[in-house]
């Protein structure tokens, strides 16, 4: 079995380095000062050249964040996070305006090298072999290096297609009347504490807008990496797509290793129109932490689709191992009749991280249907939530769903928990849950010790088994990356 | 668990604060709860907490005659008749086998509004203790409640020493606009079965606040069915214990829900030791505006290895206006355990009926024939036939 072997080789490297993908890039960097008041909102918008529409949509946020509280009912625990102390924007000193590719900081594609992104992109990124990008693998990188996109790559086949991807930061500037229609419309500036602080001083993300009838080329996709010491990062993600038209989008990241904790706050609006579908991939591996679960990453996420169009599609799929709190529910509105709400998820909680994560299908229309597929890991003295709503409004006549939430325990100082909340307002809707709570089975693990495979990788083996409905519905070579991540995730938790 | 930040001044509040003679602290610093107060996002209390509630006047012995007399109740065992919050000795009579004292006045638990709020205000209560290895039989205990915006606050000990046993059948009913609020404090010793039927049969205008802590001791069974068949708004609360190896709890109900009425069924069942077992089945059928509340919440300790825990809670809804919250919640920190929960929510099967009216069964009496089946698997853990055919007469379905 290659893949394996293969995550036995990573487990063994991992052994040597605590987290290998912690290291940190030293590129001069602009950043604006710690706090965060009128003026930080005001100098993050004149730094992005923004219009005026966009400052005022920013301080009204700002406006309504001031009068929320933070929410307190997820199930974790940390120190009070003090918002004046954290720089609200970083980005990387730029030589002006690089029209090509090789002028990119050699830095910062050592950076992308150590990630381990695809990166026969990387090649490209350096403009080594620009010339025959048709021949290489079908993946557009628009690359988050901290707060400002660097480059994107694949722009002009996705032009001649028709697609937009671009950095939110340019499509504000240059695709003004779609961002102003849709900016907030599925998440509101007002919509939470987190959303809010978002819509008021996020710094970039992507916009991606794919036209009537247009199936995405290629697969769309970014690397989000938090370099600077203290940045918050903030990311926007806008994504429509018009009637009949498909886009399938990658999101992964990694995080350098650091003592203070961080917060990453993201807002992510998908929007789906007539038989349009939206397929929603994330890896997420941010440092979480040391094995006392000191210095990592506190992610906040809002993330949210409307499918608002008949027969539309949204599909969320997500890998989550890494952060020391995760707060993320990628939900679905189903409003257009017979429209399709999925959700697929994988969390893997080790040593002290904290995960309360879910979603939530809200079903408004008739004959819609959605499936979750949640499968939560808690080893080592981790706590691990799933927190899921099902709501099935008047109209939602006929409509489905089906939930399945397992979780399993990997030793015993961790915690698995399940908070589902089933509401139904139609008789005519159908609602299945189930949620289970096990450890591995011993005789799963003797099977394969006897098998003359080491404790750790039977594990492995069996936890990538418990994950695979999930790990199926991610593109391929994320597929491959997550099967490992979750082996790294869950060293040292066995023996 | 979370209580309400600002208390919210309400009349009813007010009242029963002033009622309380000194045992209402934690009720004042608690407040009636609000919707957005977690533990009740699903049952609103806004009703209950604008009405002035009275002390309960005295009741006849002649109207409690009254009403006893419409209600189904077994003839064997001991008898215990409550009316508007005090013991009826004309009517009460209780085994050799059981001994009986003073009930005493609580503590508030865990911040439960039902137990802060029978704290506050206990009137009267049944304290009985079955002796080690005697089987005390059945003990019907029925509480009455007649009038206008009065409301009673029961306190009721029930003590089963080791390799005790015995059958509680708990009758709520009565007339007019009351509130009820019973609480129960049942201990289950080592091999102890404690089998507790309750009849939830209050006026269609009355709330009822019941709740239930039980804790059970090593290879000792706490059994309990509830049929949550009446009052406006009614929460049935259970917190069950698991203190020792081997303990077994079930906690099934049934709800009928018609009207524009509420019934809950919220449950919390604690694992604290290793090798317990603990089942629930709740069923709920809602027709017309009803309104079906069912939280669940499987808590499993560190220390509560081997744990064997399973929930099912089903919800029919007959109406296009009904409707059914339901939240089963598990919260688990042992690992070696096999705990699940399934839920699933619908209408009739139309297939189903369509065999059943192909065989000549009329329409009304088909559903009826699968509304009953579909309620069938929760009542299956009362074993007593008597109490069996009583309840199944007593469904609303």
């Amino acid at each position: 079995m290659p893949a394996v072997t293969e995550t036995r080789e990573t487990v063994e490297k991992l052994a040597k380095s605590s987290y290998e993908w912690g290291f940190e890039t030293d590129i001069e960097m602009d950043i604006a000062p710690k706090g965060l008041n009128e003026e930080t909102v005001r100098l993050i918008s004149a730094r992005k050249e923004e219009p005026e529409w966009m400052l005022e949509w920013r301080l009204k946020a700002f406006r309504m964040w001031l009068e929320m509280k933070e929410p307190e009912w997820a199930k974790v625990s940390h120190p009070p996070i003090d918002y004046q102390d954290a720089h609200y924007f970083a980005q990387p000193k730029k030589k002006p305006g690089p029209k090509s590719l090789d002028e990119v900081d050699p830095e910062l594609l050592k950076t992308y090298a150590k990630l381990g992104i695809p990166l026969h992109e990387q090649a490209l990124l350096a403009g080594v072999e620009g010339a025959d990008e048709q021949k290489r693998m079908p993946v557009a990188v628009d690359a988050v290096f901290d707060s400002v996109s660097v480059a994107t790559t694949f722009r002009k086949t996705l032009e001649e297609a028709g697609v937009i991807f671009c950095p939110i930061s340019e499509a504000i500037r240059e695709h003004s009347d779609l961002v102003k229609q849709y900016l907030g419309s599925v998440v509101p500036a007002g919509d939470n504490f987190f959303a809010a602080l978002n819509s008021a001083v996020f710094t970039d993300g992507s916009f991606v807008y794919v036209p009537k009838g247009v199936r995405c080329p290629m697969e769309l996709s970014t690397y989000f990496r938090i370099n600077a010491r203290n940045t918050g990062q903030f990311e926007r993600t806008l994504i429509i797509v018009e009637e009949r038209a498909s886009v399938s989008y990658l999101e992964g990241c990694t995080a350098p290793q650091r003592d203070e904790n961080q917060l990453h706050a993201a807002v992510v609006e998908l929007i789906a129109m007539d038989d349009a579908s939206i397929k929603y991939s994330t890896v997420q591996n941010w440092y979480p932490g040391d094995d006392e679960g000191r210095g990592g990453i506190y992610n906040f996420v809002t993330k949210r689709g409307a499918c608002r169009g008949a027969r539309s599609k949204i599909s969320w799929t997500q890998v989550e191992t890494g952060s020391s709190i995760t707060w993320k529910y990628p939900s679905c509105v189903l409003a257009g009749e017979g429209s399709v709400g999925e959700f697929y998820s994988v969390a893997v909680t080790n040593n002290h991280q904290q995960a309360d994560t879910g979603t939530k299908m809200i079903h408004l229309a008739p004959n819609t249907r959605s499936t979750i597929i949640a499968k939560t890991i808690s080893a080592g003295k981790s706590d691990s939530t799933y927190r899921g709503l099902v709501r099935m409004q008047p109209k939602a006549r006929n409509a489905r769903n089906f939930t399945q939430c397992d979780s399993l325990l990997i030793g015993d100082q961790c915690g698995a928990h399940t908070v589902p909340y089933i509401e139904s307002r139609n008789m005519t809707a159908r609602i299945e849950h189930e949620a289970t709570t096990s450890k591995i089975s011993e005789d799963q693990l003797f099977y394969c010790r006897s098998r003359g495979l080491s404790e750790e990788d039977a594990v492995g083996l069996i936890v990538n088994g418990f994950c695979r409905e999930v790990l199926k519905e991610l593109p391929m070579e994320f597929a491959v990356e997550a099967q490992k991540l979750l082996q790294i995730s869950l060293e040292g938790s066995v023996g | 668990m979370s209580i309400a930040t600002t208390v919210q001044a309400s009349l009813g509040l007010e009242a029963f604060v002033a009622r309380s003679a000194g045992h209402g602290t934690a009720l004042s610093a608690m407040g009636i709860p609000t919707r957005r107060v977690e533990e009740w996002r699903y049952t609103p209390l806004r009703a209950f907490a604008d009405t002035v509630w009275a002390e309960s006047p005295a009741l006849s012995d002649a109207h409690a005659q009254t009403l006893l007399a419409g209600l189904p109740l077994p003839e064997a065992g001991s008898h215990v008749v409550f009316a508007n919050g005090r013991k009826v000795e004309a009517l009460s009579s209780l085994s050799d086998s059981i001994s009986q004292s003073a009930v005493e006045t609580a503590e508030p638990f865990e911040d439960r509004f039902s137990a802060v709020l029978n704290a506050a205000l206990m009137q009267d209560g049944l304290s009985v203790r079955v002796p080690a290895g005697t089987d005390a039989g059945l003990l019907t205990l029925v509480s009455l409640t007649a009038g206008e915006n009065i409301s009673t606050h029961l306190r009721h000990q029930i003590v089963l020493e080791e390799g005790a046993s015995l059958t509680l059948f708990d009758v709520n009913a009565g007339e007019g606009r009351y509130v009820t609020n019973p609480r129960f404090d049942i201990v289950v010793g080592k091999s102890a079965r404690l089998t507790h039927v309750k009849l939830q049969q209050e006026s269609l205008t009355a709330g009822h606040l019941a709740i239930v802590a039980a804790s059970v001791d090593a290879n000792g069974n706490y059994d309990s069915f509830t049929l949550n068949n009446g009052s406006e708004l009614a929460r049935h609360e259970v917190v069950a214990t698991l203190t020792a190896a081997h303990a077994q709890v079930h906690v099934n109900g049934i709800q009928i829900v018609d009207g524009s009425r509420l019934n809950d069924l919220t449950s919390m069942i604690h694992h604290a030791a290793p090798d317990c077992g603990s089942r629930q089945t709740v069923k709920t059928v809602l027709s017309e505006n009803g309104q079906g509340v069912f939280q669940g919440k499987i808590l499993v300790d560190r220390i509560a290895q081997k744990t064997d825990g399973y929930q099912m809670n089903q919800a029919l809804l007959l109406s296009e206006k009904a409707q059914i919250n339901s939240k089963p919640e598990l919260e688990i920190y042992a690992d070696d355990v096999k705990c699940s929960h399934g839920a699933t929510v619908g209408a009739l099967d139309d297939e189903q009926l369509f065999y059943l009216r192909s065989r000549g069964i009329p329409e009304a009496e088909a559903r009826d024939i699968l509304v009953r089946a579909f309620l069938l698997d929760a009542l299956d853990l009362v074993t007593d036939e008597t109490l069996r055919a009583l309840l199944q007469g007593s469904i609303r379905a």
